[in-house]
């Protein structure tokens, strides 16, 4: 009877190898510290009441990057392992794990770098900094983005309880069938990728309707659409993105789930399933996924690059165009990442060419930012190198992307370590290092003060020098014929040499995040001395630097009303002084209620991966009376008064003069 | 701070209103995709019978016809429930909203009877990718009718017992929404799935 209320669950369940024991271990320890820290200093209530209950978008935005920050540090630590393995795996000698060790890490790197990593710093940067780009005090639908968070966070927690609760998928990171059917991935991993994926991928879409309301709904009064700043432009168009790319991988991992626990046929090899409907389906998610993530960053480059070259962004409407031309086609590509599957030589060719014709809307971009930069008054401060870094990197990797678009080349790199290099320097290079950027950028106006600018550029060169290091050798390998994903190779390649200098290069990249940790310790210990005091440390154009930092709850005593585009710079220009006056302000009250129905999913998906059902039907129950009980409350706001607003402005203002 | 209920001024609810409705509007067009992510998976499964009986054999156009009058009526009564929120008739608005929710249920129960039929004829969803699909976007809709029912009672509920504050009536807005939007889909399940099904297409 107890046995079959813990399903699959049992004590071999545990981690038996070293590797994960040690990895399991840690995340013990850490954990336990953590919650010991929060108990010894009474930090509980405090944590609860000011952050995990809150709704403010900035306090969400915050909770979002500390967790994309740790999961970053433990996919890079999952690439450690790779390289260190791929190194010394050759000839007689085996590396450092074995070959079904190596497939859970690199489908584990892939998996969190994308989803927890990517997807998580993303909706950070979007809660902190949009709603003060339009003028808003809060996005559409606040409760909404904190169910977001937390199912996001429940996702990530189910992907790390594998490491130590049985295993993670070995199937790679998009976990193709019939290798991901339960015939031939028997355990408990692929469910955990599925119920991972499928519980922060909700979290998305209900964040992607979020903001799209938001800006659709809610800019400044005057704001006409092409008076937005750039970066929202960009959220808009990648926020659609996920409103229609998302459903589909929603229904794409429900179906394998179907396939693996009631049985069905969709993509098994036999009794009329079609494995090649789910690579199809992942990737009709899966591209414009790349485009999700990558045109938020380019929407900060635009703001980064005209605010260090003090100039309007060149191109402002070419820009737009591009960005939508690139919502449009990235619809129009997926069959690109399986060209060998034999779709036939037509069909092949018209993805082909639709590949190729998506890198000019990108190229037009690029030459716009350049553009901007010419006859600027260029200021190198560190948001400027990750651009400037950008640039170098994804224009080498955007080039090679159109090298393979051409069919017949991709047959001779496809699933090559060439490919790895390519897409590395996308997401690194075009998607991180913008976010990175960002956060040094938009840092002062959450926390009231900079980073520390010389830190800041060691940690950037780390970045730089590490990553061509480790990913230039990889374009090489893979025209010699090295595959992705291999744990072992003969002596006789001659790939060796190659793979140490790729694992040097990961080891200067190592570095870099030292650099970023240790960046992080000093601004904090030095925080007085880079008090923005201004609240527009850079020279800014656009209305988040317009108001104190940090941004108090409210945002905007007033919300102001636009005329021009980059609003405050034209405000500065005209050396306006806005007068003060102040107003009753309703902000929404906070509510653990996201908290409670993230808890509920996730038993949601531990009782599906461990085929403990009765606990699947306890956590759906939960999330609809949870629901229920939260839709009864109407007293959902607070009014903070004009008094109230002024007593707060007046404050921060002496707290600033006091420093 | 004051701890009163936050009181909105009218322009404000009504912005609100639009927000939110826009939002839904948002979301069932995500659901949207959802379903025609399930009707291409259908499309491409629908002939992968493996060597089990078809569309032909299994599908029972009559009863079909009498699940989707069942659905096609509560979307009529959905809309009169509706009416009746404007007349802020609390009465009617139960009324409708429980005749709805009655043929809601009886079509479920059709549904499901029409599954139990098919499984113990041996044509469950582990028989082939035909069936597999189909009972996956056939249950998808009814999980849809299943969350509307809950979702209707709440507010029967709600009417009941708040009558129409702003929050109960944009409610009500949005459950016809979704109501009619799961009537949308029906239609071009009765049409691709049974109609062109039993005639083997």
């Amino acid at each position: 009877m107890f046995a079959n209320l813990l399903g699959r669950l049992h004590w071999s369940s545990l981690p038996q190898d070293a590797i994960t024991r040690g990895g399991a271990i840690m995340i013990v320890v850490l954990g336990l510290s953590a919650l010991v820290a929060l108990t010894v200093t009474h930090k509980w209530k405090w944590l609860w009441h000011e952050w995990f209950t809150a709704q403010d978008p900035k306090k969400i935005g915050v909770m979002y990057i500390v967790v994309s920050t740790l999961m970053l540090l433990r996919g890079f630590s999952d690439a450690l392992l790779m390289r260190a393995q791929q190194a010394t795996s050759v000839g007689s000698s085996t590396g450092i794990v074995d070959s079904y060790h190596f497939q859970q890490i690199f489908s584990a790197h892939g998996t969190i770098m994308i989803f927890f990593v990517a997807m998580g710093f993303m909706f950070g940067l979007i809660n902190l900094v949009l709603p003060l780009q339009i003028g808003a005090r809060d996005v559409a639908f606040p409760f909404l983005n904190s169910v977001s968070f937390w199912l996001f966070f429940a996702g990530m927690g189910l992907i790390n309880l594998s490491l130590l609760l049985g295993e993670f998928s070995a199937a790679g990171w998009l976990a193709y069938p019939p290798l991901s059917e339960l015939k031939y991935s028997p355990g408990v991993g692929v469910d955990y990728w599925i119920w991972a994926l499928q519980i922060a991928g909700v979290g998305s879409m209900l964040s992607g309707i979020n903001f799209l309301v938001t800006i659709i709904k809610m800019r400044a009064p005057g704001m006409t659409l092409m008076k937005m700043p750039m970066f929202a432009w960009s959220v808009m168009a990648s926020m659609s993105l996920v409103a229609f790319a998302f459903p589909i991988l929603t229904v794409t991992l429900a179906l394998l789930a179907l396939d693996r626990t009631l049985g069905m046929h969709f993509f098994t090899a036999g009794a009329g399933g079609n494995p090649m409907m789910y690579v199809n389906l992942i990737w009709a998610w899966g591209h414009p996924e790349v485009y999700i993530l990558v045109l938020p960053a380019f929407g900060i480059y635009s703001e980064i690059v005209s605010t260090f070259a003090r100039k309007k962004l060149f191109g402002y409407t070419s820009m737009v165009w591009a960005i939508w031309a690139i919502v449009l086609l990235s619809f129009t590509v997926w069959l690109h990442h399986f060209f060998t599957m034999g779709a036939g030589a037509n069909v092949n060719a018209f993805f082909g060419i639709m590949t190729g014709v998506i890198a000019i809307p990108t190229g037009v971009k690029i030459f716009n930012w350049l553009f901007t930069m010419y006859r600027g008054r260029i200021k190198f401060a560190t948001p400027m190198l990750w651009f400037m870094g950008f640039v170098v990197i994804f224009t080498i990797g955007g080039i090679m992307g159109v090298l393979m678009s051409v069919p017949a080349i991709d047959y001779q790199v496809h699933n090559s370590l060439f490919l790895v290099a390519h897409f590395h320097m996308m997401i690194v290079g075009g998607v991180l290092f913008g976010y990175l950027g960002g956060l040094t950028y938009w840092f002062p106006k959450i926390f009231g003060f900079r980073l520390n600018e010389r830190l800041g550029r060691y940690a950037f060169y780390g970045w730089f020098i590490g990553f061509l290091l480790a990913f230039t050798p990889l374009y090489i390998l893979g025209l010699m014929g090295a595959t992705r994903r291999l744990d072992h190779y003969d002596a006789s390649m001659g790939w060796q040499g190659l793979f140490i200098v790729a694992g040097i290069g990961v080891l200067f990249l190592a570095v870099g995040i030292a650099f970023q940790v240790l960046q992080l310790v000093v601004s904090i210990w030095q925080r007085d001395q880079h008090r923005d005091l201004t609240g527009d440390p850079w020279n800014g154009r656009t209305l988040e630097w317009s108001i104190p930092s940090p941004a108090p709850v409210y945002n905007f005593t007033t919300i102001p009303v636009i005329y021009e585009r980059d609003a405050f710079w034209v405000t500065k220009q005209m050396d306006g002084k806005r007068r003060k006056h102040y107003e009753d302000i309703v902000l929404p009250k906070n509510t653990g209620a996201g908290v409670w129905i993230a808890g509920f999913a996730f038993a949601v998906g531990f009782g599906m991966i461990w085929h403990m059902y009765w606990l699947a039907v306890i956590g759906l129950v939960g999330v609809v009376v949870t629901l229920i009980v939260r839709s009864m409350d109407e007293d959902t706001e607070y009014v903070m008064t004009a008094q109230e607003v002024e007593k707060h402005e007046n404050a921060l203002a002496r707290r600033r003069m006091a420093v | 701070m004051s701890d009163t209920a936050v009181v909105l001024s009218e322009s404000e609810e009504v912005k609100n209103t639009e927000k939110t409705v826009f939002g839904f509007w948002v979301y069932l067009m995500t659901d949207c995709v959802l379903f025609a992510s399930l009707f291409a998976v259908y499309s491409v499964l629908h002939a992968n019978t493996f060597g089990g009986e078809g569309g032909q054999q299994l599908f029972d156009l009559p009863y079909v016809l009498g699940e989707t009058m069942l659905l096609l009526t509560s979307s009529f009564t959905c809309g009169l429930a509706l009416l009746a929120a404007q007349r802020r008739n609390k009465q009617q608005v139960l009324f409708w909203l429980g005749v709805t929710a009655a043929l809601g249920l009886s079509f479920l129960a059709m549904e499901l009877s029409e599954f139990r039929h098919l499984v113990a004829e041996g044509n469950s969803w582990r028989r082939s990718g035909f069936l597999s699909s189909y009972f996956t976007l056939v249950g998808t809709h009814g999980l849809h009718i299943t969350f509307g029912l809950i979702w209707m009672i709440t507010m029967m509920f709600y009417v009941a017992k708040k009558g129409f504050t702003n929050a109960v009536s944009k409610r009500l807005m949005l459950l016809s929404l979704f109501w009619h939007f799961l009537d949308v889909v029906w239609i071009f399940i009765f049409t691709i799935v049974y109609l062109f099904g039993a005639r083997g297409i």
